[in-house]
C-alpha cells in the first residue's frame, strides 16, 4: 500500500464530514458561469465555517477566506482555490531541524526529544519512531524519561520490546535530566545512531515543569554538540485552539522543530496545524493515523490537502 | 491572541469610552468581539452563532443601550447568556441508592480516564464510600498497572484477576469481588477509544450490560476543539452518557468546547480535574467556568451587589463632594456600612479576579471585627468632630477611644488613613473634568478603596 493511500485510509473518517459539507459549497459555487466570477459572500461564510469547523482558527481561516475570495477566477474550481491556499500556508514554514548526514561522527548519537502536554501520545509515537528508524537501518536507542506518570516507563518498555530496541530507564520520580544524561552516555558507549527522549507530559502553564525541559536541553546539549537536535511537539489532532498556545510556550521554553500530530484518524480534522503553520511557522514532521507501529507517517503538506479536500469516493 | 473575553471587551469599551451611550453599531462591533473570543475559546462555531444572536437581541433593548453602565449590562448579558447554555445541572454524582454504585469511565484515548478513575476514587473515600476500581484496558501497554499504581497511591482497592485479558469478564468478577468484599462503588476504567471504532464501541456496551452502571462517565480533554461534539455526541448515542468529566483545566484552555458538549448533547458536566495530584478533581461549578472563560474572577456580583446597595442620588451627592474635596468622616462612614451591607467581606474578596487563590495562600480571612471597630471610632465623635476632623486634638482623641472601647493608637491610624484618602479623593477628583464620564467609575471605585 502506497504512502497516499495509507494517508487516504487513515483521514477517511477525517475527511468524511469535512468534504460532505465542503463538497456542497464547492457544488455551488463552481458551475460553469460561476468559475468566471469572484467567490461570492454566501460561499466565503459557509468556508469560514468548514475551516473553524476544523480548528484551522481565526488568523489562518481568515486569510485563507480572504486569498480565496479576493482572486480572480478563470474558471478555476473553488476546490483548487482552497487547497492552493492551504498549501501556500502549509508550506510557508521555516524548516528547522538538519537531518542527521550519514556517517557523521559529530552530533552523534542524534538527540530527539518529544515533548507535549498529557495524554497526546508521546510514549506511542516514540515507539513507533524506533520501529521506522531500526527499519531504515539506523539503531535507536530509547530513554525513558517520563518518570512522573505511573507505569509511563512500563509502557515505553513494552514498545522498546516489540521494536527490539535497547531502552535505559530510571525508576520512578528520579531526575528526567539524569536519566537523559544515562541515555546518552549509554548512546556514545553502544554506539547507537539516535537516541529517542520521552519526557513526561506537562501543561505548558506549569512553570517549574517547563524549567525541567529547559534543564533536559542542557544537559543534552552537554553532551553531544547541538543536541538536542529535532525537538518534536506532539500535538492531538482534536486539540483545540489551545494547541496554539502551547506550541508557543513549549517553542519558546525548548526551542520545538517540528509537529506531530497524532490521532488524525478519528474525526477530528487536525486543523490546528494549518492554524500552527500559520502563526508561528513551525512545520509538521509527522502524522499518527492508528494504533498499530506504521501508523506514524512523514508529513508531506501536498498530500494532506489532497486527501483533505479530495472529492468524493 | 489568547486575550480572555474581557480584555477583548475592554478594549473595545476603551474606544468609546468618551461616549456615554453605547449605539447599536458600537454593539455590533462588541458582538464581532465575542464572537471571535469564542471561537478562540472553542466554542462550537453554531452555538456561537446561535449565542451571539440572543445576546444581540438583549442588548439592543433600549434600556441597555441608555442605562449609565452599558458596558457593564452588556458584560451581565454575555454572562448571563453563558450560564443559561450550561442550564441549572449541578455538578458532582446524583443521588443513587444502587449498591455497590457502578461508575464507568469512557472517553477517547489520553482524556485522562486513568488518572480521572483515581481522583474519583479518592474523592469516593473522602465522602466515606468504599470504592474499588477495575481496569478493562488490555490494549494500551501497562495501562492495568497504571491503574494499579494510582489506586494503591489513592489508597483504594483494585480488582485485578491476573492473566485475565477479557474486558468484560474483567469487570463482571470486579462486581463480584465488590460484593462479596462489601465495596459499595465500583469504578470500571475502559480504554480509551475512537468514538467511530464500531469494534471497540460495541465492546463498550458489552461492559455496560454486564456490569449496569448508573454512572456513565465521558472524560473530556478541557483543551478539545471542535470535534468535542461529534465525539462526545456519538458516545452518548451509543452508551448513554449520563456526566462529563473536564480534564486539564489547570491549563490555559478556555473550555468552550465543554460548553458546547453541554449545550449541544445535553449532558451536564459532573466534575473537573485540575491538576497532577490525585486531590485535584472537585464538582463542577458552571459560575466557575464562566467566569474562567470570561477571565474575568466574580467581578459582575461584585458590580451586582454593590449596585444593589448604592444609591443613585448617594452616590452622586458624594461625588460633588469629593470634586470639591468635601469627603468627611461621616462619608467614610456611610461608604463603611455600604461595604458591610454586601455581605461578608471574605466573599467580597474571592469575588476579586486573582483574589481567591490569594486568600486560600494566605491562609486567613480579612478581618471584619476591623470595620466595626473604625465605625464605632466614628460613632463616638461628635457631628462636629465628624465634618472637622482637624478639630480632633490628644484629649479628644483620647475620649473617642475610650467611648468607642479601642486605644489611642487606633484613632491616630484611622485619622492618618483618613487624611490620606482624602488628598487622593481631591488628586482623583481634580483629574477628571468631565463629571458623566466619571460618575459611574467612582462609584464602583469608592467601596474598594477601603479594602486595601
Amino acid at each position: 500500500m502506497g504512502l497516499f493511500d495509507k494517508l487516504k485510509q487513515g483521514l477517511q473518517r477525517t475527511t468524511q464530514q469535512l468534504v460532505d459539507r465542503f463538497d456542497d459549497i464547492v457544488h455551488k459555487a463552481d458551475t460553469a458561469d460561476a468559475r468566471t466570477r469572484e467567490v461570492d459572500a454566501e460561499t466565503a461564510e459557509a468556508l469560514e465555517e468548514v475551516l473553524l469547523m476544523a480548528d484551522v482558527g481565526i488568523a489562518a481561516t481568515g486569510e485563507i477566506v480572504a486569498a480565496v475570495t479576493r482572486r480572480q477566477r478563470r474558471g478555476e474550481s473553488l476546490r483548487d482555490l482552497v487547497k492552493q491556499e492551504m498549501l501556500r500556508v502549509l508550506e510557508a514554514t521555516t524548516p528547522t531541524f538538519a537531518p542527521q548526514s550519514p556517517g557523521a561522527t559529530v552530533g552523534k548519537p542524534h538527540v530527539i526529544l518529544v515533548i507535549g502536554v498529557n495524554g497526546v501520545g508521546k510514549t506511542t509515537t516514540i515507539g513507533k519512531l524506533a520501529n521506522q528508524l531500526k527499519r531504515e537501518g539506523r539503531i535507536p536507542l530509547i530513554c525513558a524519561a517520563d518518570t512522573f506518570r505511573a507505569a509511563a516507563v512500563d509502557q515505553l518498555q513494552i514498545w522498546a520490546d516489540r521494536a527490539g530496541v535497547d531502552i535505559v530507564r530510571a525508576r520512578d520520580n528520579s531526575d528526567p535530566a539524569a536519566v537523559v544524561f544515562d541515555a546518552i552516555t549509554a548512546g556514545k558507549a553502544r554506539q547507537r545512531d539516535v537516541v529517542l527522549v520521552d519526557t513526561a507530559g506537562r501543561l505548558h502553564t506549569r512553570t517549574n515543569l517547563m524549567n525541567e525541559l529547559d534543564k533536559i536541553r542542557r544537559v543534552a546539549g552537554r553532551e553531544v554538540s547541538g543536541a538536542p537536535h529535532e525537538v518534536l511537539l506532539v500535538l492531538d489532532a482534536t486539540v483545540g485552539q489551545n494547541g496554539l498556545a502551547q506550541a508557543r510556550e513549549f517553542t519558546s521554553v525548548a526551542g520545538v522543530t517540528g509537529i506531530v500530530l497524532t490521532k488524525l484518524d478519528g474525526t477530528a480534522k487536525g486543523g490546528i496545524a494549518v492554524a500552527i503553520a500559520h502563526d508561528l511557522k513551525l512545520p509538521i514532521r509527522y502524522i499518527g493515523v492508528g494504533e498499530s507501529v506504521d501508523d506514524l507517517l512523514p508529513f508531506s503538506p501536498r498530500e494532506y490537502v489532497d486527501a483533505i479536500f479530495q472529492e468524493k469516493w | 491572541m489568547f486575550d480572555a473575553l474581557s480584555n477583548r471587551l475592554q478594549d473595545v469599551f476603551q474606544s468609546i469610552k468618551g461616549d456615554t451611550r453605547l449605539t447599536e453599531a458600537t454593539v455590533e462591533n462588541v458582538l464581532r468581539e465575542i464572537r471571535l473570543a469564542l471561537l478562540e475559546a472553542d466554542v462550537n462555531f453554531k452555538v456561537v452563532k446561535a449565542f451571539v444572536d440572543r445576546v444581540r437581541d438583549r442588548a439592543m433593548d433600549q434600556a441597555v443601550l441608555k442605562s449609565l453602565t452599558p458596558s457593564q449590562q452588556v458584560i451581565k448579558i454575555v454572562r448571563d447568556e453563558l450560564l443559561a447554555l450550561f442550564g441549572d445541572a449541578k455538578g458532582g454524582l446524583k443521588e443513587g441508592a444502587a449498591r455497590p454504585r457502578v461508575i464507568l469511565m469512557l472517553g477517547l484515548q489520553g482524556s485522562g480516564k486513568t488518572t480521572t478513575t483515581g481522583k474519583l476514587a479518592k474523592w469516593l473515600a473522602k465522602q466515606g464510600r468504599h470504592p474499588i476500581v477495575v481496569s478493562t484496558d488490555v490494549r494500551r501497554p501497562a495501562a492495568i498497572q497504571q491503574l494499579a499504581i494510582v489506586a494503591r497511591q489513592a489508597g483504594v482497592r483494585v480488582h485485578d484477576p491476573v492473566g485475565d485479558m477479557d474486558p468484560v469478564s474483567r469487570a463482571k468478577s470486579a462486581l463480584a469481588e465488590a460484593k462479596a468484599v462489601g465495596n459499595d462503588v465500583v469504578i470500571v476504567d475502559t480504554a480509551g477509544r475512537l468514538h467511530i471504532d464500531d469494534e471497540l464501541m460495541k465492546e463498550l456496551v458489552a461492559i455496560r450490560d454486564v456490569s449496569g452502571p448508573t454512572d456513565l462517565l465521558y472524560v473530556a480533554d478541557a483543551m478539545t476543539g471542535q470535534d468535542a461534539i461529534k465525539s462526545a455526541g456519538e458516545f452518548n448515542a451509543r452508551m448513554g452518557v449520563t456526566g462529563v468529566v473536564l480534564t486539564k483545566v489547570d491549563g490555559d484552555a478556555r473550555g468552550g468546547a465543554a460548553l458546547s458538549v453541554v449545550s449541544v448533547v445535553g449532558v451536564p458536566i459532573a466534575f473537573v480535574g485540575s491538576g497532577e495530584k490525585l486531590e485535584d478533581l472537585e464538582p463542577f461549578h458552571a459560575d466557575r467556568l464562566v467566569s474562567r472563560m470570561l477571565g474575568m474572577g466574580d467581578v459582575l456580583s461584585l458590580i451586582e451587589k454593590a449596585e444593589e446597595v448604592i444609591d443613585q442620588g448617594d452616590a452622586e451627592k458624594l461625588e460633588a463632594k469629593i470634586r470639591k474635596g468635601g469627603f468627611t468622616l461621616e462619608d467614610f462612614r456611610d461608604q463603611l456600612r455600604m461595604l458591610k451591607r454586601m455581605g461578608p467581606l471574605e466573599k467580597i474578596m474571592g469575588m476579586l479576579p486573582g483574589m481567591g487563590s490569594m486568600k486560600e495562600l494566605a491562609g486567613q480571612k480579612p478581618d471584619e471585627k476591623q470595620l466595626s471597630r473604625i465605625e464605632a471610632i466614628i460613632n463616638s465623635m461628635t457631628p462636629d468632630e465628624r465634618t472637622q476632623a482637624d478639630l480632633l486634638d490628644g484629649s479628644r482623641r483620647k475620649r473617642v477611644a475610650k467611648g468607642s472601647g479601642t486605644t489611642v493608637e487606633d484613632v491616630n491610624r484611622l485619622l492618618k488613613q483618613f487624611v490620606e484618602m482624602q488628598r487622593m479623593l481631591k488628586m482623583v477628583g481634580q483629574m477628571t473634568g468631565d463629571p458623566i464620564a466619571a460618575a459611574p467609575k467612582k462609584r464602583k471605585k469608592s467601596p474598594f478603596s477601603l479594602m486595601r
